[in-house]
C-alpha cells in the first residue's frame, strides 16, 4: 500500500505519511482523490437507480395502466397484475427528481471533481481539511442509503414531487407517501445539507489558502472559479433549506404550525392555525433555484476547461467568463420567485422577479457566445470529452432560451406547471449538467483511474444520447404548449390531450434507448478501471498543474515539491513556441509577455 | 406486451452497438492507429462530420414538431380579453428564440465542423475581444430590455383587478379531489367562510357562515358557468393541499392556497357554443374523435362499451401535484350568453335553501 510511499521521495511538509490499511486507503480515506472516487461511484449508483425510475414513469405515460412484465418485477406490490398504482407514479417521479438533482448532479458532480480538481489544479497537496472531506462523504453516503431505504416503506416513498411542498407533503392523510416516507426523505435530505456545507466550506477553504506559489486568482483554472464560486452559493442557500426541513419536520411531528392553516380533510378539521404553505415555497425556492446553478456552474467550468484544452486555444475571455459566472452567482440568489409567480404572492413582487430573471440571460449569453469563439479557428480535437462539451453547449442554448418565456411572469401563468416546464429544466440543467459530467468523466478518468476510458465507446455512448436527449425533450415543448399538466398519472381522463398520446409514445421509446445506452457507458467506465489502456502521464497535452503529477496516485499528489506557476492556464498555440501547449509550469521566456487578461 | 416487445427491441439495439464498437476496433487494429485512447485525424473528421449530421438533426425535429405539433393551442384561439396580449408576447418571444437558437446552433456545429483537428495544424491564439463581448453582451441588453418591459406591462395588466367593472365574483374551491364554484348572488358579496365551519351533516360543504347575511343568496355548483364579456374575478380557496386553477383556453392560472384566498380575473369573450364552430376547433375536435374511434376497436373487440365521442369543453384544471388523482381533477367550464347564464343560475340552489336541518 505505501510501496509508492519509499519510493518516492517526498519532501517534508507531508511528512505525515503513515501506513495505511485497506480501511483507511479504500473506505474512511481522507485522500481527496480516493473521496472523489467514492463521490463518483455513489452518484453513478444513484444515477442508475434515478433513470431506471424515469424509464419506468415513461413507460406508464406511453401507455397508461397497461400491464407491463418490468412493473410487476420491480414495483412488486405497488403494481398489481403489472399495472402501476397510481401513487407510486408520483413517487417515481418525486424520488427521480430528487436524486437527479441532489445525489447525482450536486454530490456526484459537484463532489467528485471539486474534490479530484481543486487540490490538483491550485497545487495543493490535499483539502484543507481531509477529515472533514472524509465526514462530507460519509454523511453523503449515509443520506443517499437513507433516501434508498425510503423506497421499501410500508405506505410509500415521499410522493409530494421534489418540492415536497405542504401541506401535501405535512399531512399523512393527504397522501400515503407523506408518512414514513416523507419522514425519512426530510431526515435524509438533512443530513445530505449537512454533507454539503461540510464538503463546501473545505472547497472555499482550500482554494482561498492553499494556491501553489504563483497561483494568482486570474491564473486558475476556470474549473475553479467554477466549483469557488458554488461552493459559496451552496453555503449562502442551503441551510436555508434545512431550516425549511426542520420546521416542516416540526409541523409535521410536533403539531406546529409553520406552513399549515385551516385545513380540513378526510372529515375532520385539523388544528393548524397561521402557517402559510408560502412561505414554505419562499424558503424551498431560495435554495432551490441558486440548487441548479449549484448543478450547473460546475459543469460550465468543466466544459470551458475541456474546450480550451481540445480546441488547442485559450479559453475566450476568460476575464469575461469570471465576470459572467459571478454575476451568474449573484443573480442566481434573488430569483427565486420565478418559480412561484402564481403561488398567490403580490404580483408586483412577481414583476421584480420576473426583472432579475431575464438578467440571468445576459451573463449566460456571454457564456455561450464565448465558448463558441473558443471553438473558431481551433484545431479541434474531437475526444468524447469534447463531444460532450458541445453538445452541452448546444442543450444549454435549446433549453436556456425557453427560459425566456419562463421567466416573463406574464407567459409563466400559461406554461407553469407543464411540459414545457419540464423540457426546459431538463435540457438547461438536467442533460446539460450531466454532458458536463460525462465530459469530466472522460476528461479525467486517466487522472483518477490511470486508464483510458475507450474512445470508440465514448463516441457511441455521445452520439446516441445527444439524438435521444433531443428525441425526449424537444417535442416535450410542444406538448407543453398545448397544455398538458406535468405529474398526471395518465391523460386518458382528458380527450382533449387525445392527440398527445402519439407524442408521448415517440418521447417514451427514446427515453428508453437513451437510457439502454447509458449501459454502453457504465460498462466503458467498470470494466476500464481495471483493463482499460494504460495512461500517460498527460494524455490530452493540457497546460494545468493536474497533469504534472505521477499517473501512480500517491498521498500529497506530487513527490517532490509542489511546482510553482508562471502563467495562466490558457497558453494553448501560444506564438513564439515549439510545441501547442505551455503548461503552466514553464516559466516566461525572456521577453514573453504573459497575456493582459 | 408493448414494454416486453420494448424490451425486445432494446436489447437487438444493444447487440447491433456491440457489433458496431467491434468492428470500429478491428478497423483500427487493421489500420495500426493510435489506440491510446486520444482521438485522431480519423476521429476528428468522423466527428466533425457528424457534427454537421446532428446540426441537421437539430433542424430536423424542430421543423418535425412545428409541422406535427404546432397548432399550439396556447398561442392561438385564446377565449379571453387578456389572452391576445399574452398570445402576442408569446409569438415575439418564440420568433426570437427560434432565431437565436437557428444561428448559434448552426454557429457551434459547424465550428466544430469546420475546425476539426488536423496533425500539425496550429489553432489561432485568440484569448480576447473587447469589442466583440461588448457586442455580445448589449445586443442581449437590449433584447430583454424590450422582453422585460413588454412582459411586466402585460403582466400588470392582468394581474390588476378593475373593481369599478363590477365584475361577477366566482369563488374557486378546491378539494381532493375535485372543484366546487360558489357564486356570490344577487348580492354580488360572497359570504364569510371557514373550513372550521364545514358540516358535511348538514350539506355545509364549503364551511359559509350560516349566520352571515352575505351567505345566504351564495350558490355552490359543480359546473362553472360564465356570462360572455363580463369581467369575472375569482378567488381561490383549498380545504387541504395545494391545487392550481388552470384554465389555458382562458390563459387563466393561479394556486389555491389553504389558509389563503387567492385571486385572478379575466374577461370571457367567446362562448362555448362560438368555439365549437371556429375551424380550427372543428378540424381538432375531427381529429381526435378519429383517433378515440381507433382506440375504441380494440375495446369493442373485448365487449366494452367505445369511448365516448369527444365535443369540445373549456376545462379547469387542477395543475398543482395534489394527491393520487391529481391527474382526474376537472371541472367544467361553459361560456354562454348572459341570457342562458340567467336561466341557468336561476335553476341552482341558494345556499339557505341547500341546508339540511
Amino acid at each position: 500500500m505505501s510501496a509508492h510511499a519509499d519510493t518516492h521521495g517526498h519532501d517534508d511538509d507531508h511528512g505525515h505519511h503513515h501506513k495505511e490499511t485497506f480501511v483507511t486507503k479504500y473506505i474512511f480515506s481522507q485522500d481527496h482523490k480516493m473521496i472523489a472516487k467514492q463521490y463518483l461511484v455513489t452518484g453513478t449508483i444513484m444515477g442508475v437507480i434515478g433513470v431506471l425510475m424515469s424509464m419506468m414513469f415513461r413507460m406508464q405515460i406511453a401507455w397508461p395502466e397497461e400491464p407491463n412484465v418490468l412493473f410487476e418485477a420491480l414495483l412488486g406490490k405497488w403494481a398489481p397484475d403489472g399495472v402501476m398504482d397510481a401513487d407510486i407514479y408520483l413517487a417515481l417521479v418525486t424520488i427521480h427528481g430528487t436524486i437527479m438533482v441532489f445525489f447525482v448532479l450536486t454530490a456526484g458532480l459537484s463532489g467528485t471533481f471539486s474534490n479530484l480538481l481543486i487540490p490538483l489544479q491550485i497545487g495543493a497537496r490535499d483539502m484543507a481539511s481531509g477529515f472533514l472531506n472524509m465526514v462530507s462523504y460519509w454523511l453523503f453516503f449515509l443520506s443517499s442509503v437513507i433516501m434508498i431505504i425510503s423506497l421499501f416503506v410500508e405506505a410509500g416513498p415521499a410522493a409530494a414531487g421534489w418540492t415536497i411542498y405542504p401541506p401535501l407533503s405535512a399531512l399523512p392523510m393527504a397522501q400515503g407517501g407523506s408518512g414514513m416516507g416523507m419522514t425519512l426523505w426530510l431526515v435524509s435530505m438533512a443530513i445530505f445539507i449537512a454533507s454539503s456545507l461540510l464538503g463546501s466550506l473545505n472547497y472555499v477553504v482550500t482554494v482561498i489558502n492553499l494556491r501553489t506559489k504563483g497561483m494568482s486568482m486570474t491564473r486558475l483554472p476556470l474549473t475553479i472559479w467554477a466549483f469557488f464560486v458554488t461552493a459559496i452559493i451552496g453555503i449562502i442557500s442551503f441551510p436555508v433549506l434545512l431550516s425549511a426541513a426542520l420546521l416542516l419536520i416540526m409541523d409535521r411531528s410536533f403539531g406546529t404550525s409553520f406552513f399549515l392553516s385551516d385545513i380540513f380533510i378526510q372529515g375532520e378539521v385539523l388544528h393548524y392555525q397561521g402557517g402559510s404553505p408560502v412561505l414554505f415555497e419562499h424558503l424551498f425556492w431560495f435554495l432551490g433555484h441558486p440548487e441548479v446553478y449549484i448543478v450547473i456552474l460546475p459543469a460550465m467550468g468543466l466544459v470551458s476547461e475541456i474546450m480550451a484544452s481540445n480546441s488547442r486555444k485559450p479559453i475566450f475571455g476568460y476575464r469575461a467568463m469570471i465576470a459572467s459566472i459571478l454575476a451568474i452567482a449573484f443573480l442566481s440568489t434573488i430569483v427565486w420567485g420565478h418559480h412561484m409567480f402564481i403561488s398567490g404572492m403580490n404580483p408586483f413582487l412577481g414583476s421584480v422577479f420576473t426583472f432579475t430573471t431575464l438578467l440571468i440571460a445576459i451573463p449566460s449569453a456571454v457564456k455561450a457566445f464565448n465558448w463558441i469563439t473558443t471553438l473558431w479557428k481551433g484545431n479541434l480535437q474531437m475526444n468524447p470529452a469534447m463531444l460532450f462539451s458541445i453538445g452541452f453547449v448546444s442543450t444549454f442554448i435549446t433549453g436556456g432560451l425557453t427560459g425566456i418565456i419562463l421567466g416573463d411572469s406574464a407567459l409563466d401563468i400559461n406554461v407553469h406547471d407543464t411540459y414545457f416546464v419540464v423540457a426546459h429544466f431538463h435540457l438547461v440543467m438536467g442533460i446539460s449538467a450531466l454532458y458536463g459530467m460525462f465530459a469530466g468523466i472522460y476528461h479525467w478518468f486517466p487522472k483518477m483511474f490511470g486508464r483510458m476510458l475507450n474512445k470508440n465507446l465514448g463516441y457511441i455512448h455521445f452520439w446516441l444520447t445527444a439524438v435521444c436527449a433531443y428525441g425526449v425533450f424537444f417535442p416535450m415543448h410542444f406538448i407543453g404548449m398545448a397544455g398538458l399538466p406535468r405529474r398526471y398519472y395518465t391523460n386518458s381522463n382528458f380527450p382533449l390531450f387525445d392527440d398527445l398520446a402519439n407524442v408521448n409514445v415517440i418521447i417514451t421509446i427514446f427515453a428508453l434507448i437513451g437510457g439502454v445506452v447509458q449501459i454502453v457507458y457504465l460498462y466503458n467506465f467498470f470494466i476500464s478501471i481495471f483493463y482499460g489502456k494504460k495512461a500517460v502521464q498527460n494524455p490530452w497535452r493540457s497546460t494545468t498543474l493536474e497533469w504534472t503529477t505521477p499517473v501512480e496516485h500517491i498521498h500529497g499528489n506530487w513527490p517532490g515539491e509542489i511546482p510553482h506557476v508562471h502563467r495562466w492556464a490558457y497558453d494553448y498555440s501560444k506564438p513564439g513556441h515549439d510545441v501547442d501547449f505551455v503548461p503552466q509550469t514553464v516559466p516566461l521566456k525572456d521577453g514573453e509577455e504573459e497575456l493582459q487578461h | 406486451m408493448t414494454a416486453l416487445l420494448t424490451i425486445i427491441v432494446l436489447v437487438f439495439i444493444l447487440i447491433a452497438i456491440w457489433q458496431m464498437v467491434k468492428i470500429f476496433d478491428l478497423a483500427q487494429a487493421k489500420g495500426g492507429s493510435d489506440t491510446s485512447g486520444v482521438a485522431t485525424d480519423k476521429d476528428n473528421t468522423m466527428n466533425g462530420y457528424l457534427m454537421m449530421g446532428f446540426l441537421g438533426f437539430i433542424y430536423a425535429i424542430t421543423i418535425v414538431s412545428l409541422v406535427k405539433w404546432g397548432d399550439l393551442p396556447l398561442m392561438s384561439n385564446s377565449a379571453s380579453e387578456h389572452g391576445p396580449t399574452v398570445d402576442n408576447l408569446m409569438v415575439i418571444s418564440m420568433v426570437i428564440i427560434f432565431f437565436v437558437q437557428t444561428v448559434t446552433q448552426f454557429l457551434l456545429h459547424y465550428f466544430a465542423f469546420k475546425y476539426k483537428g488536423e496533425k500539425g495544424k496550429k489553432a489561432l491564439f485568440f484569448a480576447d475581444n473587447n469589442k466583440l463581448e461588448a457586442i455580445w453582451t448589449i445586443i442581449p441588453v437590449i433584447v430583454l430590455a424590450g422582453l422585460i418591459i413588454y412582459g411586466l406591462n402585460t403582466w400588470i395588466n392582468i394581474m390588476g383587478v378593475d373593481e369599478s367593472d363590477d365584475p361577477l365574483v366566482v369563488e374557486l374551491y378546491a378539494q381532493q379531489f375535485n372543484w366546487k364554484a360558489r357564486y356570490a348572488g344577487a348580492d354580488n358579496t360572497l359570504g364569510k367562510a371557514n373550513v372550521r365551519l364545514i358540516d358535511i351533516d348538514r350539506a355545509n360543504i364549503l364551511g359559509l357562515d350560516e349566520a352571515d347575511p352575505n351567505a345566504q343568496d351564495d350558490i355552490i355548483t359543480t359546473e362553472l358557468h360564465l356570462p360572455v364579456g363580463k369581467p369575472v374575478l375569482f378567488k381561490m380557496r383549498s380545504q387541504d393541499v395545494l391545487h392550481s386553477a388552470y384554465m389555458p383556453h382562458f390563459r387563466a392560472q393561479m394556486n389555491c392556497v389553504p389558509g389563503m384566498i387567492t385571486q385572478f380575473g379575466f374577461t370571457p369573450t367567446v362562448t362555448t357554443a362560438d368555439m365549437r364552430l371556429t375551424p380550427e376547433m372543428q378540424e381538432k375536435v375531427t381529429r381526435i374523435n378519429k383517433i378515440r374511434v381507433e382506440n375504441s376497436k380494440p375495446l369493442v373487440a373485448k365487449g366494452e362499451e367505445p369511448l365516448e365521442r369527444y365535443e369540445f369543453d373549456y376545462l379547469l384544471l387542477c395543475n398543482k401535484i395534489c394527491g393520487k388523482s391529481h391527474y382526474n381533477m376537472q371541472m367544467k367550464i361553459v361560456v354562454e350568453t348572459q341570457e342562458e347564464y340567467d336561466a341557468w343560475i336561476k335553476e341552482q340552489k341558494e345556499f339557505k335553501n341547500s341546508l339540511i336541518n
